[in-house]
């Protein structure tokens, strides 16, 4: 009998025959190992997947990490200066350790990866790619079970009272080729509290994955900036799980970048959980910003809200895929969902795709999405009242903005991200 | 003032004419009122003199204290002392009522060359203005006019006149949808700007806002023209008798 011929192999197979795992200790390497089996099972994401069918996946997923020019913001002030917090940088994706802050902190526990990773036991296995592996059902999200097959670096973040102040995670980007891998865990212990910060363009190309573990009555805060490097490419995932009677706050604010892929994956666990995703994002041109966000009702009366909103100029494009879920049984979910981007030129473009998948009957879920220019009947009124065009026009894009912001809790934050926004719309005012 | 010499204007979208050759000056000191059946284009009249998009001048013009005011921008108009009251103020969510009038007013200051008013100061002055017109704390917090009622709305923009003290006051049906008690707040609050530096043109259907803010002179427009102008007595004759008799007496 005649051998059939070899079929030739995609680039996306032939990287993932490639893969080799990191060594480390028992328990990582058997997370790792798991973590490569499920991503060579599922594959690398294709162009003709639904779920990338307004995102290239290409610069993503092939072998090299495409080149990005670093940028220059002329000696701005650091992101959230102006707020007390635990600093811990990451250079092109390693941690450094002069730069960073002593990992002390109280009412926390602050250890990396590359080191709990060596030993043989450790509380963040049972964390460890298991909230992204719960995350891969129903819909395949490869990038982050490559994240958690790859990561040598991240930090693991036990929460077992409320934190004293911001932990906040820096991620400087230095080479023009560098392609960071980092993966995070931040598990908070039944009635605590704490607020994760995240800001900087951190690598060529970036994957990053958060696995959040928000016990009972815990509260988790987050805010994020994604800015300035346009070249960069960054595709992060978020998988958090809610316990009883828990909070979870995500906003993200991103401000230029050729390709952005945020991915959150919630799930809502314990009765009257609160889950809200918000996300402002701005950019230009060749701008490319995709939100996809899965939310899971799987518990009684919890309420949930995305809130992303988009600025588009000169041709850039905005993506927003979102679900609600709501599981059999998930009695009075409350859950809201608006999308809206905000065109400045016509030739930008914004791709919704808003879901609501319903199982229970006593619920209440909305979802909005709206694609529109600025108000001229607003910009003429503030005009009339001495407003100039162009300041009168970065008001409404910021008023645009709002809801999305308003999602942050506390006023120092909100403000921080308020100045990023202006200074981002004042440098592009004509 | 205010000069406005044989003024045509073109809506751009229908190609149609609505204003037909409008002549009027407002002197200062001096409140002008602007009556006349729907579609004379009393409300063109207040939107081509603020500079709002839409309309062509296809000839004639209008000038404030001898500048030429339809080669400006709508903001210029403003810093140049011109202001209009709206028949239908916008509502701008995510902007709050106050930031909204400081931007203007810091807006206005800085195109004149003075100095920005001091957050300090603007509360003081925002606040006085505030309380004669029964404007409370919530509603100056509150996004620019949204879920104000007819009467709030109003209301704001006699707070946002009188913040701003326009040298030009153009108030476009100010008294629709104000029930009594505002319909006199209202008045009370334009009648505490006049001033001999100060002109005002008041745009009305009715007679009843001429009660409370009482003119010196009043027009009828009608298809575009000021057809008819005279002194207060004429109001009432409107009043009385419709516009039929004045047209009539036209044709």
């Amino acid at each position: 009998m005649m051998a059939a011929p070899q079929a030739k192999m995609t680039a996306n197979q032939e990287r993932l025959a490639a893969l080799s795992l990191p060594e480390g200790g028992t328990w990582a390497m058997a997370a790792r190992g798991a973590a490569l089996d499920r991503l060579r099972a599922m594959g690398l994401p294709e162009r003709r997947d639904e779920y990338w069918k307004f995102t290239r996946p290409d610069s993503l997923v092939q072998a090299e990490a495409p080149k990005a020019a670093l940028f220059d913001t002329g000696g701005e002030a650091e992101m959230f200066g102006g707020v007390d917090r635990l600093r811990i940088v990451f250079v092109d994706g390693v941690f450094d350790a002069e730069a960073s802050d002593d990992l002390a902190l109280e009412g926390v526990r602050i250890e990396r990866l590359a080191e709990a990773g060596q030993s043989d036991i450790h509380w963040a296995k049972d964390t460890y790619g298991v909230l992204e592996e719960r995350g891969q059902t129903p819909v395949a999200r490869p990038l982050a079970a490559l994240n958690t097959a790859l990561a040598t670096d991240g930090v693991l973040i036990h929460v077992t009272a409320a934190a004293s102040k911001p932990i906040n995670l820096i991620y400087i980007h230095k080479s023009d080729t560098s392609d960071a891998v980092l993966h995070h865990i931040v598990k908070l212990d039944a009635d605590t509290e704490a607020t994760i910060l995240e800001n900087g363009p951190a690598a060529a190309r970036f994957n990053k994955v958060m696995e959040v573990e928000v016990g009972d009555g815990a509260t988790f805060h987050h805010v994020r900036t994604q800015g300035r490097d346009h070249e960069r490419r960054a595709a992060t995932h978020i998988f958090a799980r809610l316990g009883t009677k828990s909070a979870f706050k995500s906003f993200t604010m991103t401000a230029n970048g050729v390709m952005t892929r945020n991915e959150c994956v919630i799930e809502l666990t314990g009765d009257d959980a609160t889950a809200h995703v918000a996300g402002a994002a701005m950019g230009d041109g060749d701008f490319h910003h995709d939100d996809t966000v899965f939310i899971t009702h799987d518990a009684e009366r919890c309420e949930s809200r995305q809130v992303f909103k988009k600025v588009l100029r000169n041709g850039a494009t905005g993506v927003f895929q979102g679900k609600i879920l709501v599981k059999a049984g998930a009695q009075k979910t409350d859950g809201y969902q608006i999308s809206q981007a905000l065109l400045l030129e016509d030739d930008s473009q914004f791709l919704a795709k808003p879901e609501l998948e319903i199982y229970a009957d006593d619920v209440a879920c909305s979802h909005g999405s709206t694609t529109g220019a600025i108000d001229e009947d607003a910009l003429y009124y503030l005009r009339a009242r001495g407003v100039p065009k162009a300041i009168a026009t970065d008001l409404l894009t910021l008023a645009f903005l709002a809801e999305a912001v308003e999602e942050i809790s506390d006023e120092a934050l909100r403000g921080e991200i308020n100045s990023r926004l202006e200074g981002w719309l004042e440098r592009r005012r004509g | 003032m205010l000069e406005i010499k044989n003024l045509h204007v073109d809506l751009e979208e229908e190609d149609k004419t609505i204003l037909k050759g409008v002549n009027l000056t407002v002197e200062a000191g001096k409140v002008h009122a602007i009556m006349g059946p729907n579609g004379s284009g009393k409300s063109t009249l207040s939107y081509v003199l603020s500079g709002r998009d839409g309309y062509t001048v296809t000839e004639g013009s209008a000038t404030l204290e001898g500048e030429d005011i339809l080669e400006m921008e709508p903001e210029e108009r403003a810093a140049a002392g011109l202001f209009l009251a709206f028949q239908y103020p916008v509502e701008i969510p995510g902007v709050g009522n106050m930031t909204f009038l400081r931007t203007a007013m810091n807006a206005q200051r800085k195109a004149r060359g003075e100095d920005e008013i001091s957050a300090a100061d603007f509360l003081k002055l925002v606040r006085e203005k505030a309380k004669t017109l029964k404007i409370d704390a919530d509603m100056l917090k509150r996004p620019v006019n949204v879920g104000f009622s007819g009467g709030e709305k109003k209301r704001n923009e006699i707070l946002q006149m009188a913040m701003l003290e326009p040298k030009m006051c153009i108030l476009d049906e100010t008294d629709s949808g104000l029930d009594v008690d505002a319909m006199k707040l209202v008045s009370e609050g334009v009648n505490a700007l006049r001033d001999a530096g100060r002109g005002f043109l008041v745009i009305t259907h009715y007679q009843r806002l001429l009660d409370h803010i009482k003119p010196d002179v009043v027009h009828i427009m009608f298809d575009g023209r000021i057809i008819k102008t005279g002194g207060p007595e004429l109001a009432l004759e409107v009043e009385k008798n419709g516009y039929a008799d004045i047209l009539s007496e036209v044709a």
